[in-house]
């Protein structure tokens, strides 16, 4: 992609932490990564790994007994997202910053019309009068391919199919042309030729509107056909981080080569045999002290038990504006010496 | 379709599930949701048939239905020689042992209040009558095919993870040594690098145990990884069944290309130069099938017979098997004879 573009969202060293009566589950550890104005980020791993709860920590969507956030900064347009006060970041959600969930099934309140939701945050965020949000409401649903919109604007969501409820959640999002789009998962739960149709849709409106995008996914898949960048995320923190097609040409975590070899292809050869990644991802019970993954890893050693690797560049350039790791092992590609 | 080579295990034939809709006060029948209309394959002893397809096109029902879970409204389902579909309840019974089910959600499949033991000998209370010895020694062996811990026998499922509960629910169905097993999206519940932990054992105990298998999947590649050959189901009807390798190559159905052409291969470079074909709207209700061919509201090469005669399946190149006019009527739309002629078997129906 186009090198400078100023980031939108900067996160620093961010901590979430949750605590329950086994103790503490740490979800997010020392997590930093920003996002570029334009850009489509994509976020990479399995359920546990810490990716949602990392975007809900920057709104603070967790229900906040049980989560703790420990520390970190969340800077959004020079403002500190974390360091404001709940008003504040009222502000905030829903106008500077889109959600998109995961399910469209229930995210969705079923007791009011869809017009009713997708005016709210024109009334709240845009002080805009009923009629002036009612027609914003149609421009949004006839941007995300809704046909008949003015109609179906008196409609509940039970009336809707999971792919138009999900159009109407993208919707949603966009309602006040926010910075940033955090989309969680929002094909998932889909089926493969919905999900087609919400990939290309998002593709259009990128386009159209120019928004930065993080993509939290752990469909490898859906990353390689629409990120700009992506984050492999395991453990709680962030493993690998590199531009998409660097990403899968030349994957430097042992976690990220073995998720690429797990997955059969539809095209080309097929595999005897799928690779297994043996064993099951960890659990969170005490703060990383040495490296998540060397349980299933097979080029563990020593400095894998001693140490908690931090992310090295792999081509030189600073932490994050290239393709960096945090690993301890040396892809046969690259090999300095020792690392951090 | 005579095959040459050994006799099918399984054989399905005309298939329909049908379940009723009622209405108004006095709970009137006026109508069905054509669940499962009308389909038919055949399995190899050995062999694996994946069945693919969109959520609500039917394939979980038809699954069901072959295994008597449902009463199928008509149609034959021949496993080792007896029709299923129409065995009286005490030869069913015995028959049970023969087929077996690894269903999807391996949570909501394990009764949460017994232990793995309970669990898996349960099958070998019903059918058998061993010591309990015995059947703990049978539980052991089980465990040890799947790959569980001895130590694990007296857990409950809640200790278990996600792969792990999936490994109980296949040493469940395989307790009472089985020779054909549905597979019901077994791996959609889990996480990737756990999803080839599971199919690889599925395919090694396919291996050691000569089962067949019926995989159902919404997952294409995975179903490209395991299964000779590959039925397309759209809305009740199977619209392509093809050997795997042919129907990745080069998918005939139209519905089979867009929805191949719609899974997202994990390679960038790919992704970028691929066409796709995007289907425009949702599937259609199959209480309320569009007339003619179910996939014409969404068919990108729809011909106007295709909106009034229902195609059937038929063998298009040898071993392939295709349910659309565009291969039957040879001058597509201007095939008016034969049109007639599968007017009158649309009729019949």
């Amino acid at each position: 992609m186009a090198e400078p573009a100023a980031s939108v969202l900067e996160v620093r060293g961010l901590k979430t932490v949750f605590r329950t009566r086994g103790g503490e589950i740490h979800a997010v550890n020392d997590v930093s990564f920003h996002l570029r104005r334009g850009e489509l980020l994509g976020v990479v791993g399995e359920s546990g790994s810490g990716k949602s709860v990392t975007m809900m920590s920057l709104l603070r969507l967790l229900p906040m007994p049980p989560a703790e956030i420990r520390g970190g900064q969340a800077m959004l347009n020079g403002r500190d997202l974390l360091a404001m006060s709940d008003d504040e970041l009222r502000t905030v959600r829903g106008a500077k910053v889109g959600f998109v969930f995961q399910d469209p099934m229930t995210s969705l309140n079923p007791v009011f019309t869809l017009g009713n939701q997708i005016m709210e945050p024109l009334i709240k965020h845009m002080k805009m009068t009923k009629p002036q949000a009612e027609a914003r409401a149609v421009e949004l649903l006839e941007l995300v391919g809704i046909p008949d919109a003015r109609n179906r604007l008196y409609q509940y969501p039970h009336q809707f199919s999971g792919g138009m409820r999900q159009r109407v959640m993208i919707a949603i999002a966009l309602a006040c042309d926010p910075d940033v789009l955090i989309a969680d998962e929002p094909t998932t739960a889909l089926d493969v030729t919905i999900q087609a149709q919400i990939l290309e849709l998002v593709r259009e409106l990128r386009q159209k509107l120019g928004m930065a995008i993080v993509w939290i996914t752990h469909d490898l898949g859906v990353i390689a056909g629409i990120a700009d960048r992506v984050m492999v995320m395991y453990g709680g923190q962030i493993v690998e981080q590199a531009p998409v097609r660097e990403l899968f040409a030349n994957p430097q975590h042992p976690y990220t080569r073995a998720l690429l070899q797990t997955i059969p292809r539809i095209t080309g050869d097929r595999e005897a045999r799928l690779k297994v990644i043996e064993g099951q991802p960890p659990i969170l019970t005490a703060p990383l002290t040495a490296c998540p993954f060397r349980a299933r890893c097979e080029f563990r050693h020593d400095a894998c038990d001693a140490v908690n690797p931090s992310r090295r560049a792999v081509d030189g350039l600073p932490i994050g504006r290239g393709h960096d790791v945090a690993c301890h092992w040396h892809a046969p590609a690259g090999r300095e010496a020792a690392d951090a | 379709m005579l095959d040459a080579g050994p006799a099918p295990l399984v054989q399905v034939r005309d298939l329909k599930m049908h379940f009723p809709i009622y209405a108004g006060i006095f709970r009137r029948h006026v109508g069905d949701v054509k669940a499962v209309d009308g389909v038919s394959f055949q399995i190899l002893p050995g062999q694996t048939l994946g069945l693919v397809g969109e959520s609500g096109c039917g394939k979980s029902t038809v699954g069901r239905a072959m295994l008597r879970l449902y009463e199928p409204t008509a149609g034959q389902v021949i496993i080792d020689g007896d029709d299923v579909a129409s065995l009286p309840p005490e030869a069913l019974r015995k028959k049970r042992p023969t087929m077996q089910m690894v269903f999807q959600d391996p949570q909501a499949s394990l009764n949460p209040r017994m232990t793995l033991a309970e669990i898996v000998s349960e099958p070998l209370d019903e059918h058998t009558d061993w010591s309990r010895a015995q059947k703990l020694e049978r539980v052991y062996e089980l465990m040890d095919q799947v790959g569980l811990n001895r130590r694990f026998v007296n857990r409950f499922p809640h200790e278990f993870s996600g792969g792990q509960r999936q490994r109980i629910g296949i040493a469940r169905a395989l307790a009472l040594k089985p020779r054909f097993i549905v597979c019901d999206e077994p791996i959609a519940a889990l996480d990737v690098s756990i999803q080839a932990q599971v199919v690889n054992l599925l395919e090694d105990l396919q291996e050691k145990l000569g089962l067949t298998y019926l995989f159902i999947s919404h997952d294409l590649s995975m179903v490209r990884h395991l299964a000779q050959r590959v039925a397309v189901m759209y809305l009740g009807r199977i619209a392509e069944l093809s050997p795997s390798k042919d129907l990745y190559a080069r998918p005939l159905h139209p519905y089979a290309e867009a929805l191949l052409s719609a899974v997202n291969e994990p390679d960038p470079e790919l992704a970028a130069r691929r066409k796709r074909i995007i289907l425009k709207g949702d599937v259609p209700s199959p209480a309320n099938p569009p007339k003619g061919c179910n996939f014409c509201t969404r068919c990108p090469k729809v011909m106007d017979i295709c909106k009034t005669v229902k195609p059937d399946l038929a063998e298009v190149e040898p071993g392939r098997m295709v349910a659309c006019h565009l291969y039957t009527s040879a001058a597509g739309s201007t095939g008016a004879p034969e049109a007639n002629e599968r007017n009158q078997q649309g009729e019949t129906r």
